[in-house]
């Protein structure tokens, strides 16, 4: 009997095989990928704006280096993952309208301020921590070109992570003043942190296709308990506490157990109703209109250059 | 003791290139096309090392426990010798572009000299720079030709851009009492030489990019004495908002 392609597709996922750009697959998948990519790559984008108002302000040049080359690191991976997606057939401008309307989401981590320069190096030690950790198991996502996308993003952001660490040892061993501004900034990232991880499983509808599809390999909360378990040691270790009076180690599992998760806060943020949603989006506006007759003149310049190549070739050949 | 021209003139350098990063850094997440904001980064990444790289130098040369920081997050305005085109704020990216156009003509050219030095340091700093350097002539030369050349309204937003930003060219080329002390030495390169081929390249690359230069040119200078345009105290009101809020402490 020969096997439908859906079935072979299905096969293919669960030898753990990798589909490539050409490979038949169904329209669902596609679009969950679409989705789940474009999502990604526009969390890199807006992901540079509240770090980067900070890059002006940086209180050394090692730091401003370090920030910047960062900042465009995001850039870098933002241009891997919106280059992944158009390998599904979506065009970048595409993406960016669904974003610049707000059709697409993005990371609801952005859209909290940085207001001091310790929450650069908390956004380093807990978003970008908290990235790799949901990152990590993308590297062997069922997708080829989304999972070669994130070998290279991951090897990156590992380094964010330990430099914004590092900038955070260095606050919690300076003066009272800058450990109060580093337990400050914990005080603030720790939840909304959480939140990245998503839902609860019980409210993540997707999870079991994803999960199905090889697309994603672990759940919401498996992911967000790694996160809590790999974090509160390195809190311990700068000497801040984090924010949860229900956070405690389960001696039998070694686990630790924490606190309820604001969701109305989460969705009233998802929403696009956080503190900074409507600045992030309209930064990016900003930028992709103040930047259009500049993407004509270099259109208009590419077809001029094209032009006299043929009529010399004309003249060649006349 | 150590040598007060070089020292001074080791700033100069470094003050250029620190407030040009700077200000190509506030382009960073907000670029025409993400390449481009990449590209832009790199370039800001590149002129701040540069700058540190003489920051460190100036501070080895006083030798008084002074740091590369020292220089950019604890003096104020009257100190700082950077040419004013430098310090022009970004305005749209064409803008930004004919201000990097206008600095790499003589940045690449003046690198190229300095990599011949007689003072072993700068010769370093210069032939590390060149490479950076050639290829930010080549980014801002090519975007010249892409928005001069380009569609109508790229081409009047250029050409003001030129006839905003030539007036402060020739304040490069215009050497300091101490600069001309230097170049007597075999310190300093000769700028009247760099003048020549930066000036070159310059008209060259603004009329193949179908722009012209205004009819009169009135230099712009000051930079070089500390007389700096309005702007400044600006840059430096960011730039340093951090030392001065939470002095001497290591970040």
């Amino acid at each position: 009997m020969e096997l439908s392609l859906e079935q072979k597709f299905q096969d293919k996922i669960d030898r753990d095989e990798r589909i490539e750009p050409r490979d038949w697959m169904p329209d669902s998948y596609r679009k969950t990928l679409v989705r789940q990519i474009s999502q990604h790559a526009h969390s890199e984008l807006v992901g540079m704006l509240p770090e980067g108002n900070w890059i002006s302000r940086a209180p050394s040049l090692r730091r401003k280096l370090g920030l910047m080359a960062k900042v465009q690191d995001e850039a870098g991976h933002g241009l891997y993952l919106y280059s992944a997606a158009e390998t599904l057939g979506v065009e970048r401008d595409t993406m960016f309208d669904q974003l610049h309307t707000g059709k697409a989401k993005y990371s609801s981590i952005f859209n909290y301020p940085t207001l001091t320069w310790a929450d650069i190096g908390a956004i380093g030690w807990l978003v970008d921590g908290a990235a790799i950790m949901n990152q990590v198991p993308l590297c062997r996502c069922s997708y080829g070109p989304y999972a070669r996308a994130m070998v290279r993003v991951c090897k990156e952001e590992s380094f964010h992570q330990r430099q914004g660490f590092e900038i955070m040892l260095t606050l919690c061993n300076g003066t009272p003043e800058q450990k109060a501004m580093a337990q400050d900034a914990l005080n603030r990232w720790w939840w909304p942190s959480l939140m990245m991880f998503g839902p609860n499983d019980a409210e993540s509808p997707n999870t079991k296709q994803s999960m199905a599809w090889n697309i994603k390999r672990f759940t919401n909360d498996e992911l967000r308990q790694r996160f809590v378990d790999m974090s509160v040691p390195q809190a311990a270790l700068l000497g801040i506490n984090i924010p949860d009076a229900d956070l405690k180690l389960d001696e039998e599992t070694g686990k630790y157990s924490f606190g309820e998760i604001n969701w109305d806060e989460f969705w009233q943020v998802v929403k696009g109703h956080g503190p900074c949603n409507k600045d992030r989006l309209a930064a990016r506006v900003k930028a992709h209109e103040d930047g259009a007759w500049v993407r004509e003149a270099a259109m208009a310049y590419a077809e001029k250059q094209e032009q006299k190549k043929l009529n010399t070739i004309a003249v060649k050949t006349a | 003791m150590a040598n007060k021209d070089l020292l001074n003139y080791t700033l100069q350098l470094a003050d250029d290139v620190m407030i040009l990063g700077h200000r190509l850094s506030e382009w960073t997440g907000h670029g025409p096309v993400l390449e481009q904001d990449i590209a832009l980064s790199n370039i800001a990444l590149d002129l701040i090392g540069k700058a540190r790289n003489l920051y460190q130098y100036a501070a080895r040369q006083e030798g008084n426990g002074k740091t590369e920081d020292d220089y950019p997050y604890k003096r104020d305005v009257l100190a700082w010798t950077n040419v004013l085109l430098v310090e022009q704020q970004n305005g749209d990216f064409g803008q930004t572009i004919v201000r990097q156009f206008l600095f790499d003509c003589y940045h690449y050219y003046h690198l190229e000299a300095l990599s011949k030095s007689n003072d072993e340091q700068m010769a370093f700093i210069g032939a590390k720079s060149l490479k950076e350097a050639r290829y930010h002539l080549q980014y801002s030369s090519e975007w010249m030709l892409r928005l001069g050349d380009g569609t109508e309204e790229s081409h009047s937003r250029m050409q003001k851009a030129v006839d905003d930003k030539i007036h402060y060219f020739e304040e490069l080329f215009i050497p300091t009492e101490l600069e001309a002390r230097l170049i007597k030495e075999g310190i300093a390169p000769d700028l009247s030489i760099i003048r020549e081929k930066a000036f070159a390249k310059m008209n060259a690359v603004i009329q193949e990019s179908t722009l012209v230069l205004p009819e009169k040119i009135y230099t712009q200078q000051g930079g070089r004495d500390g007389k700096h345009t309005e702007h400044f105290g600006f840059i430096l009101t960011e730039l340093q908002f951090m030392q001065k809020t939470y002095p001497d402490m290591v970040w």
